[in-house]
């Protein structure tokens, strides 16, 4: 069942560049793994050394965070997209 | 917003002068606004954190629209790499004061408000002091420990904080700290560890994008200040700017954050950096120790025909805008590159400031090169103290 992740601006360096990719996947956690399988350099951005998401990263399903519905467990289905939202500052001072 | 002329009815602003009404004639006609909302305007406080990128469209509009006053947060000064974006600014600003230049603008584009220029760094010890005297707080930051120290000033006096930031072409927008809403340690509880934040090579931000992000902030507030229409509370609205999209996600109160929370854990301001963790932003100086070499010294042993092979481990874009007409392998692609090095030949790795070169000096180091160097300062320093010729950017 493909489900489109989305990635943000600030990952697309470690993603091919690309901003998007799609994924058969059941779950989030499917999903991000097969993300981050594909893209190795991404997982030290999405990931602890312990496996867990790290808490700059938010992960959406549609628009509903994860971290209320079944977190990376979150059941997915046909269609629908996921999104990556990491904390961004602003611009760049140096 | 009403809280304040209730608070302070004797302060309270009760009419418009002819000039006011026909400075504001285009809000007075709309239904929505009208005269109360007009008032409500005039008697609003808001405090532009920031009078850069964001803080250029939300304090031109929302001193146009009749904010009775505005605070201008900043300490920086206005440089030739702000005019880009930051359209408050002139070319003739360039060395003064940001909050004075900014005041100066926006005084010409409306003198019926009060504008009040604080030239001074936000910090945990000034924060509430600064805070307690407006009704609003506008987040129009760059850097991490500025945008956690205005969250929890605004969640510990109550009020709202209007949200917006920017990465190159992203733009993000909200409103937090509105009594039954989330506040932004809901949305990240922690800051990025140093490291993991995109370095400045992949930084930069097309000029329009604060435009447009910090005109939606201006509206978030005016709306907050009329009490009118859907606010972003609860919302995080997206904004894609080479797609040209908006999308918006859910943001819940988490029940147990340690700011807003039933439980709540924090009570006062901390030290936000030490919170963050020293990070690019605030600190340029490099973070690992590594051999260096002066341009001024680079430049004596060209000229003396030493063989010297230069390496440039800044981006191909960065290339076209200058160089050293060295060998070019951007920092992030230097370990599957390492073979085009000769490491019997002394190598001089530069960058922008020196910065990524150091990381990359220590890189090669470690994989066994003996003979490397890092420029100090970069290119800009070779500018500075070689061939002023070489543009900084």
């Amino acid at each position: 069942m493909p489900v489109k992740v989305m990635i943000p601006t600030p990952l697309r360096p470690y993603a091919g560049k690309r901003d998007s990719a799609e994924f058969d996947a059941g779950t989030v956690g499917e999903a991000l793994s097969r993300l981050t399988t594909q893209y190795a350099d991404l997982r030290k951005h999405l990931f602890t050394e312990d496996g867990r998401l790290r808490s700059f990263v938010n992960v959406y399903v549609n628009d509903e965070d994860i971290r209320y519905l079944a977190k990376e467990n979150t059941a997915t289905k046909d269609g629908d997209t996921i999104s990556i939202i990491p904390s961004i500052a602003g611009g760049c001072r140096s | 917003m009403a809280t304040t002329t209730e608070t302070q009815p004797g302060r309270k602003v009760v009419g418009l002068s002819k000039e006011e009404i026909l400075r504001y004639s285009r809000h007075l006609i709309m239904p929505e606004v009208g005269m109360e909302g007009q008032l409500k305007l005039k008697n609003a406080k808001v405090l532009l954190i920031g009078t850069g990128g964001l803080g250029a469209p939300l304090g031109l509009y929302l001193a146009a629209a009749g904010v009775g006053k505005l605070g201008l947060v900043d300490f920086d000064v206005v440089d030739f790499t702000n005019l880009q974006r930051q359209v408050t600014f002139g070319t003739s600003d360039v060395g003064k004061p940001k909050s004075q230049a900014a005041r100066a603008r926006l005084a010409n584009l409306n003198p019926d408000i009060q504008i009040d220029a604080i030239e001074a760094q936000l910090t945990s010890t000034n924060a509430l002091e600064l805070f307690k005297d407006y009704d609003i707080i506008v987040d129009g930051t760059d850097n991490f420990p500025t945008r956690y120290l205005v969250n929890d000033a605004c969640i510990l006096l109550g009020k709202p904080n209007v949200y917006g930031s920017i990465f190159r072409f992203e733009g993000q927008v909200t409103v937090f700290g509105m009594p039954d809403g989330p506040c932004y340690r809901c949305l990240y509880p922690e800051p990025p560890p140093p490291g993991l934040v995109p370095s400045c090579a992949e930084g930069g931000v097309l000029g329009v994008l604060p435009g447009i992000v910090g005109s939606i902030q201006a509206m978030e507030t005016i709306k907050l200040i009329l009490g009118s229409g859907d606010s972003l509370i609860g919302r995080l609205l997206l904004f894609d700017a080479l797609g040209m999209r908006f999308r918006e996600l859910k943001l819940r109160k988490n029940p147990k954050c340690p700011m807003c929370g039933s439980n709540r854990t924090i009570h006062k301001l901390m030290d936000y950096y030490e919170f963050c963790g020293v990070r690019g932003e605030e600190a340029p100086a490099p973070n690992v120790q590594v051999p260096e070499i002066t341009p001024r010294e680079l430049k004596s042993r060209l000229d003396r025909g030493d063989d010297l092979f230069i390496l440039d481990v800044r981006e191909p874009h960065e290339f076209q805008i200058c160089n050293l007409k060295g060998h070019l392998i951007p920092l992030g692609e230097l370990p599957r590159r390492v073979h085009e090095l000769d490491s019997s030949r002394e190598i001089v790795a530069h960058c922008r400031s020196g910065k990524r070169s150091a990381e990359a000096v220590d890189f090669l180091r470690k994989a066994g090169f003996r003979k490397v160097l890092n420029l100090k300062g970069g290119i800009l320093a070779w500018s500075d103290e070689v061939d002023p010729s070489v543009p900084k950017y």
